[in-house]
């Protein structure tokens, strides 16, 4: 006799599928922010199994810092030309030198806070009325307050004191011109969910997150890697180690940890043993206690 | 963890500000190891610049900068955990402002509802409050946690009494399955694991109920209902002249040859394929995503529902819901609103306020018509076109409502199938 209930990881993929499904049905034009991180291809593969056997009706879009790991961009690259869908891309470096935002000073000036800039610029010049993110309430904690349907104003901002009930089934994505949703398929996916499902549907992602040797710095407690932008401390020097990724953003800012993990398998044994959070690593994040409250709030992913 | 067998349960936690609700959470949490070394170091080094020997768990919940300088919680906020037997999804709706609106939100999708009672209090108002909306979002099961035994030093005609005084109010409510546990969150007592201090108490700790919950006959499995959320036209070499219709099953399974009924228009064929994903499958059931194609070629789409010829919903143009008003803007008299039911979207009238309920007295006033944030009534409510309806009670998705006001395009009041 078979039986008639789905375990939990069928049961998130079923939600998601349902919440891409909508997404679809409800906006006029829609995209897949698209960072090259685990989190968004998930949503890329969901968004696969969604609409089979038609292709992903989203583009994906990417916005770039200019501050990618190579890797990252190769990737990307890649499985926009195996899905035939369309890229597009908003630059952080055109929004600066448009004079649209500026480079941030001082010793831990990074580029993730004009990101806000450029994806916005980019929603409204492309008439992009959602924008699906990868997004988790395990992540942080503004982020546990999120909606699967998340209104932004049409100064793309984030009201989380007031936002629309959302009940059952039941997605409102109305909007009046000018405002747009953000969709969050996988909310309810921990870390070690996705990782789990990225290895029971064997799911490629970018050699990053895989244990490998890497010149890196060590600064505040994680493995910063070395590149052209790196601006050395008096005090730090370039080790070579064998480290992995946990999460992926700029290479300014995405600390390594030192691993052995080189399998899949591996890395999700080691992910289950993890003592500390895949942001712990995110300089991003560590800001100040609402670092990313305060983002979200402006319009950030 | 064995990721074939293991499911997924979802809770919402009812107490007011005081019952030691955030303590709960963080208890389990904490002591189902599901807290991570950064969050432990940051809760420690606030609960030290707080004045509090140790670690106050309610930290963990703690979410918006508002909701820390003020020491409450705004919105419905999403806790995770995993143990080796099952995933839990916690709802932590908060106690006080807006109250009915958010936890009939985190309620809408919860297997089960921990309602919290302070021991030295008993039964008040507000878990009064807290379980008629349980009862009437028709959560499964419920459990009934009588915390801060500490306290009363462990007494167990204390919690005799408060069993007893539950058991008498909530009989004129429809709950079917209610279970009740002494326990401490602060010092951890039947929570995770067993208490030390109640050798009189014979059931389980709480962890151990949420565990062990038989939540696999919570979706109705007998009532076939797909509503179609989208028509999949691959439109390329192989699949031509393919129509998928996708959607996420709400009830019942679907099999391969079954004979069919296209609602509303009430065409007849049969099931071609089920598609879930890229595999096809002989079968599926609720609350599976699929793509399903027919044999013939009919016109379907969004808002159609696909059911079994021989068990169809009814299709009602006017009908009463209970509904609870969630917005801040009363109820207009004589106004259309977008009403959505599942895939389905029509326009809606409140016809008649038939009566509100006093949720703390579970009284029914009839002589008052408005319908205020947090209000709960019987209202009738007529559409433009006919709406495929089950009965909440048989199943949630397709008995449930929300009324969109367009002039702000929120969502305004949420409704379910009398």
């Amino acid at each position: 006799m078979n039986s008639y209930y789905l375990n939990y990881l069928e049961e998130l993929e079923s939600e998601a599928i349902f919440i891409l499904r909508e997404v679809w049905a409800q906006f006029q034009n829609p995209v897949i922010l698209f960072s090259g991180g685990k989190d968004s291809i998930l949503v890329t593969h969901l968004a696969k199994k969604a609409f089979y056997p038609a292709k992903i009706p989203f583009a994906l879009m990417h916005v770039d810092t200019g501050h990618n790991f190579p890797e990252t961009i190769q990737f990307r690259d890649q499985l926009v030309d195996k899905l035939g869908v369309r890229l597009i891309v908003g630059s952080v470096q055109e929004s600066i030198d448009q004079g649209r935002v500026a480079e941030e000073k001082g010793k831990n000036a990074t580029r993730n806070a004009l990101q806000i800039t450029t994806l916005l610029d980019a929603i409204e010049t492309n008439k992009i009325d959602c924008a699906i993110g990868g997004g988790r309430r395990d992540e942080e904690k503004a982020r546990a307050k999120e909606r699967f349907f998340s209104h932004r104003d049409e100064f793309g901002q984030w009201d989380p004191k007031n936002q629309r009930p959302e009940l059952w089934n039941l997605l409102n994505g109305k909007y009046f011109e000018g405002e747009h949703f953000r969709a969050f398929p996988i909310s309810n996916w921990t870390e070690m969910d996705v990782w789990n499902y990225l290895l029971k549907e064997n799911i490629e992602i970018p050699s990053l997150y895989i244990a490998h040797e890497r010149e890196v710095v060590r600064r505040n407690g994680s493995w910063i890697p070395n590149s052209q932008f790196l601006k050395l401390e008096p005090n730090e020097e370039i080790v070579t180690k064998k480290i992995r990724f946990r999460t992926l953003g700029d290479i300014t800012i995405t600390g390594g940890i030192e691993s052995d993990a080189d399998t899949m398998e591996k890395i999700v044994e080691e992910v289950s043993t993890m003592r500390e959070t895949e942001r712990g690593n995110r300089t991003d994040d560590k800001r100040s206690e609402t670092a990313m409250e305060d983002r979200k709030k402006e319009g950030y992913f | 963890m064995k990721i074939d067998q293991n499911q997924l349960l979802r809770f919402t936690t009812a107490g007011s500000v005081d019952d030691g609700k955030s303590t709960l959470i963080g208890r389990l949490l904490y002591d189902s190891k599901s807290i991570f070394e950064d969050q432990l170091a940051s809760v420690e080094q606030t609960s030290k610049q707080k004045g509090i020997e140790g670690v106050d768990l309610a930290l963990f919940t703690d979410g918006l900068k508002d909701e820390r300088e003020q020491g409450i919680t705004i919105d419905v906020a999403y806790r995770y955990f995993t143990t080796p037997k099952r995933k839990f999804i916690i709802a932590d709706t908060p106690g006080h402002i807006q109250y009915t609106r958010n936890m009939v939100t985190g309620a809408s999708t919860a297997n089960a509802a921990v309602i919290l009672i302070d021991a030295r209090h008993g039964v008040i108002e507000q878990t009064k409050r807290h379980t008629f909306i349980a009862s009437l979002l028709n959560i499964p099961h419920v459990i009934v946690c009588i915390n801060k035994m500490d306290l009363v030093d462990y007494n167990e005609e204390v919690y005799n009494n408060i069993v007893q005084q539950f058991e008498e109010f909530s009989s004129k409510l429809l709950i079917k399955d209610v279970r009740y546990i002494p326990i401490s969150a602060l010092l951890g007592d039947n929570v995770v694991n067993r208490s030390e201090q109640m050798n009189w108490f014979q059931g389980s700790p709480l962890l151990h109920e949420l565990e062990t919950l038989h939540i696999s006959s919570d979706i109705n499995k007998i009532d076939a209902r797909f509503a179609v959320q989208t028509v999949i036209r691959p439109q390329r070499e192989g699949f031509i002249d393919y129509r998928g219709y996708a959607g996420r099953i709400a009830g019942g399974i679907y099999r391969v040859g079954d004979e069919v009924t296209v609602l509303p228009s009430g065409f007849t064929s049969k099931i071609k394929s089920i598609n879930s994903g890229e595999r096809e499958v002989s079968e599926a059931f609720a609350p599976m995503s699929v793509s399903m194609t027919l044999e013939d070629d009919i016109d379907i789409s969004r808002g159609d529902m696909i059911v079994r010829t021989n068990n169809q919903p009814e299709m009602l143009q006017e009908f009463d819901v209970m509904l609870c008003w969630l917005n801040n803007d009363a109820a207009k008299a004589r106004t259309k609103y977008s009403i959505m039911h599942t895939s389905n979207e029509q326009k809606a009238m409140i016809k008649d306020v038939v009566y509100k309920i006093n949720i703390n007295t579970y009284d029914r006033v009839t002589d008052d018509k408005s319908l205020h944030m947090n209000d709960i009534a019987r209202v009738k409510i007529r559409t433009t076109h006919r709406l495929m309806l089950d009965a909440y009670r048989d199943n949630r998705n397709t008995g449930s409502i929300i009324l969109v006001d367009d002039s702000t395009k929120e969502t305004v009041a949420a409704g379910m199938l009398v």
